[in-house]
């Protein structure tokens, strides 16, 4: 038994070295030494600073640098900021778990649909223009950047609509785990008003829960291309926009001053990922004291009516959004002002089917591979934990973050010089493999916590029964994790299909997807036909979260003790 | 032909949990071991079983017909477990959780709907094989699993206090119907509880677990 356990547990480690571990280490070695200057295939061997100084000389990349770290923690810190000001005026309502399925449409749209939605919103001819062209008397679209801004006030919005939601499940999640309602009335109690309560009792007990989840949006909001190539400035754009057009550039030479340019993101990550810890340090030591002073202090509750309101605002927008890809792709004739297409047609579908229907069987089977194999190995891993009846080393739990904590431009490029020289650069296997890398985690992430609720005796009266380990895994655990296991699977799908850089990197450009052909019409091409890919990008996680719920609720329509369960 | 404890003991984080145990439970009767909550009665039966959790470890042997089943994966020792939750399978309908405990022996279609059909008649449940778990009474969630525990033929049982969450009347009802399901069976049974009603129903002996 033990032994079986032990083997189990070998294979899934030595999966995740070699396929996890492995690529990222060797990515980020590849990317380091053209970074110093060592590029053999350019005759260049010897170590040096010069990369890094060619980087300095490049026009913009200082704007670039300011840029990222502007959008990146300004758009982290008003996220946190509204998410939890929404939780504290929102938990009576949507608390305990089940409030968090009207924010699914939101998680489950990829980044680049939902930029590409925003744009056709924000646009100086967009929606909210039209909207406010009647009222405001205007016959012509309003001369201003409302996107593509040299401030990136888009960007920070586009990615506020998609982190906050994110962040709100996060929280829900974790508030599920501590006593708040108790608290909150012990807190009241004692005379302290509902925002404090929150900030000096709530808060600081989930933080550790949200630390990690904080830290990946914090990561990403840094480091993110698809939604800065559709919403951001664009001369000069962001470092990671930058650095992708550096690592593009038909003159290899690029590629040293690319390379210190990724090595330079992953700084400025890891930079990021500090100062959100120091100023959690002091804000615990300056929280304590301010605590101390025992202040009652009533006078939070505009706050948080200000931040419900301004999240509820983010999101009708982000609904609009969404819903104006799936118009312009049937719209015709739509002329501004009109508030409303002037004729509809199915003809834009018509017109670029050719072109969809390969991209999107490449991307359904990217999906199905990467979270397959993603399933497979988490499902693998949690049961070698049940059958050592142990749980998780920290470490462990460190390494399933951690694709998701480095930036992607950081070592992408360093992983493809590795699969060049495996001889898979460039093919379908390539993307498959450099996706599930980001599909994993949150597969992992998903499934860990529903796999460990599960009622161990139940386990254990089958085993009483005769039921060897593999009938326990078949024909107990996984049927009764159903739910949770095609919800991960449904997470997995909205993360493969929402993979731009590394589809781009991995296949070389040959490997298209609804993703990168999205991203790519939306500078300049017939918003129809953006919006029939954008449309079918967000369609396809959409379908997987329905299936997700429709499987389990069909097969397990006569077993109430499993319904509601997720 | 029974049930023996050799000086077992369980060491957990924090040392030994009770003084070593030793008894006999002969076939066909009901042993009953008293505990003040917290003791460990229910990780003495995880001990018995296999089900141990990580960081605990236990000495001593368990010997049941005779062989030495203390190193034995769970699923072969054949010893049956009863839990205050009935525990049936929620994915399964009634009559396929008793057919989950059926042994592979008994073959063929008929054969196994047959014996669990008798085995639900003999639970008073019968009719209600394609019945959702959830949609029974706590009375007969709890005949239903000990008829799923029967059907695999163990040589032993260990009940972990399954009539605490039963009101008093049911109460009655099941300690009689297990006991005499115990004889029939005619296997030796190991009773873990904190109340002494279900110790003098069992009419077997009386062990004190002690720190």
């Amino acid at each position: 038994m033990r032994s079986d356990g032990r083997l189990l547990r070998g294979a899934v480690l030595a999966a995740v070295g070699a396929g996890l571990l492995a690529p990222i280490a060797l990515g980020l070695w590849e990317t380091l030494r053209p970074a110093f200057g060592v590029l053999p295939a350019l005759g260049r061997t010897a170590w040096s600073l010069e990369p890094w100084a060619e980087l300095a000389a490049l026009p913009g990349v200082r704007t670039s640098l300011m840029l990222t770290l502007w959008t990146g923690i300004g758009s982290t810190v008003l996220s946190l900021l509204l998410a939890l000001g929404a939780a504290a005026a929102l938990y009576d309502r949507i608390g305990g778990g089940r409030g968090g399925r009207w924010l699914t449409p939101f998680l489950a749209i990829p980044h680049a649909a939902m930029a590409v939605g925003l744009a056709f919103v924000l646009a100086p001819s967009g929606w909210l223009a039209r909207l406010l062209a009647e009222p405001l008397g205007w016959t012509r679209p309003p001369d201003i950047a409302s996107v593509n801004d040299p401030w990136g006030l888009a960007l920070m919005i586009g990615l506020m609509i998609k982190e906050i939601p994110f962040l709100l499940l996060v929280i829900l999640a974790a508030l599920g785990q501590l006593p708040v309602r108790r608290h909150m009335a012990m807190g009241r109690a004692l005379g302290y008003g509902r925002g404090i309560v929150w900030i000096k009792v709530i808060v600081p007990q989930l933080w550790p829960l949200i630390r990690l989840p904080v830290w990946v949006v914090l990561s990403y909001a840094l480091s993110n291309v698809d939604m800065a190539l559709v919403l951001g400035p664009s001369t000069p754009p962001v470092l990671a926009v930058a650095v992708m057009r550096w690592f593009t550039d038909p003159d290899i030479t690029m590629l040293l001053p690319a390379s210190a340019g990724a090595i330079l993101q992953a700084g400025v990550v890891l930079a990021g990922v500090a100062l959100f810890r120091a100023a959690e340090l002091a804000a615990a030591r300056l929280g304590r004291w301010w605590l101390r002073r025992g202040g009652r202090g009533l006078s939070f509750e505009p706050g948080l009516v200000l931040a419900r309101g301004l999240v509820l605002a983010l999101l009708a927008t982000g609904a609009l959004a969404m819903l104006s890809l799936a118009v312009w792709s049937v719209a015709w004739r739509w002329s501004f002002p009109h508030v409303l297409p002037e004729s509809w047609s199915a003809k834009p579908w018509q017109m670029a089917e050719r072109g969809w229907r390969e991209v999107l069987g490449n991307t359904l089977l990217l999906a199905l591979a990467s979270v397959g194999v993603s399933l497979a190995l988490a499902v693998a891993w949690l049961e070698g934990e049940d059958r050592a009846r142990r749980g998780r080393a920290g470490w462990a739990e460190a390494l399933i973050y951690l694709p998701l904590l480095l930036p992607q431009i950081g070592f992408l490029y360093g992983l493809n010089v590795v699969f060049l020289r495996l001889g898979v650069g460039g093919t379908t296997l390539a993307v498959i493999w450099a996706q599930a890398l980001f599909v994993f985690p949150y597969v992992m992430i998903t499934l860990s916590d529903p796999w460990r609720a599960l009622d161990p005796r139940l386990v254990n009266a089958a085993a009483a029964l005769g039921a060897s380990p593999l009938r326990r895994l078949w024909a107990v655990k996984l049927p009764v994790l159903l739910h949770p296991i095609a919800t991960a699977a449904a997470i997995g799908v909205a993360v493969s299909v929402a993979q731009y850089l590394p589809t781009l990197f991995m296949g070389a450009g040959r490997v298209p997807t609804l993703t990168t052909e999205a991203v790519t019409l939306s500078s300049g091409a017939d918003r129809r036909i953006v919006g029939v890919y954008a449309t079918l990008q967000a369609a396809l996680p959409f379908a997987a979260y329905g299936l997700a719920f429709l499987i389990p609720a069909l097969l397990h329509r006569n077993r109430a003790d499993l319904r509601g369960t997720a | 032909m029974s049930l023996r404890l050799e000086a077992l003991e369980i060491v957990g984080p924090g040392g030994a949990l009770f003084r070593p145990l030793s008894l006999e439970v002969a076939r066909g009767t009901v042993v009953t071991v008293m505990g003040p909550s917290g003791v460990g009665k229910s990780t003495l039966l995880d001990a018995i079983g296999g089900h141990l959790a990580h960081g605990f470890r236990a000495r001593g042997r368990v010997v049941l017909n005779g062989r030495d089943v203390t190193g034995i994966a769970p699923e072969r020792r054949r010893i049956g477990l009863m839990f205050q939750d009935a525990l049936l399978f929620p994915h399964l309908s009634v009559g396929d959780n008793l057919a989950f405990g059926l042994p592979p022996s008994v073959r063929g279609r008929a054969a196994r709907a047959a014996r669990v059909d008798q085995a639900l008649e003999d639970a008073g449940l019968a009719g209600f094989g394609d019945r959702d778990p959830a949609s029974l009474s706590g009375g007969q969630r709890a005949r239903a699993a000990l008829m799923r525990t029967l059907l695999a033929a163990p040589d032993a049982l260990l009940l972990d206090e399954p009539f605490s969450k039963l009101d008093a009347g049911l109460r009655d009802e099941l300690r009689s119907f297990t006991r005499s399901h115990v004889e029939t069976a005619r296997i030796p049974a190991l009773l873990v509880t904190h109340d002494p009603e279900d110790a003098a129903a069992m009419g077997g002996g009386v062990v004190q677990l002690g720190a």
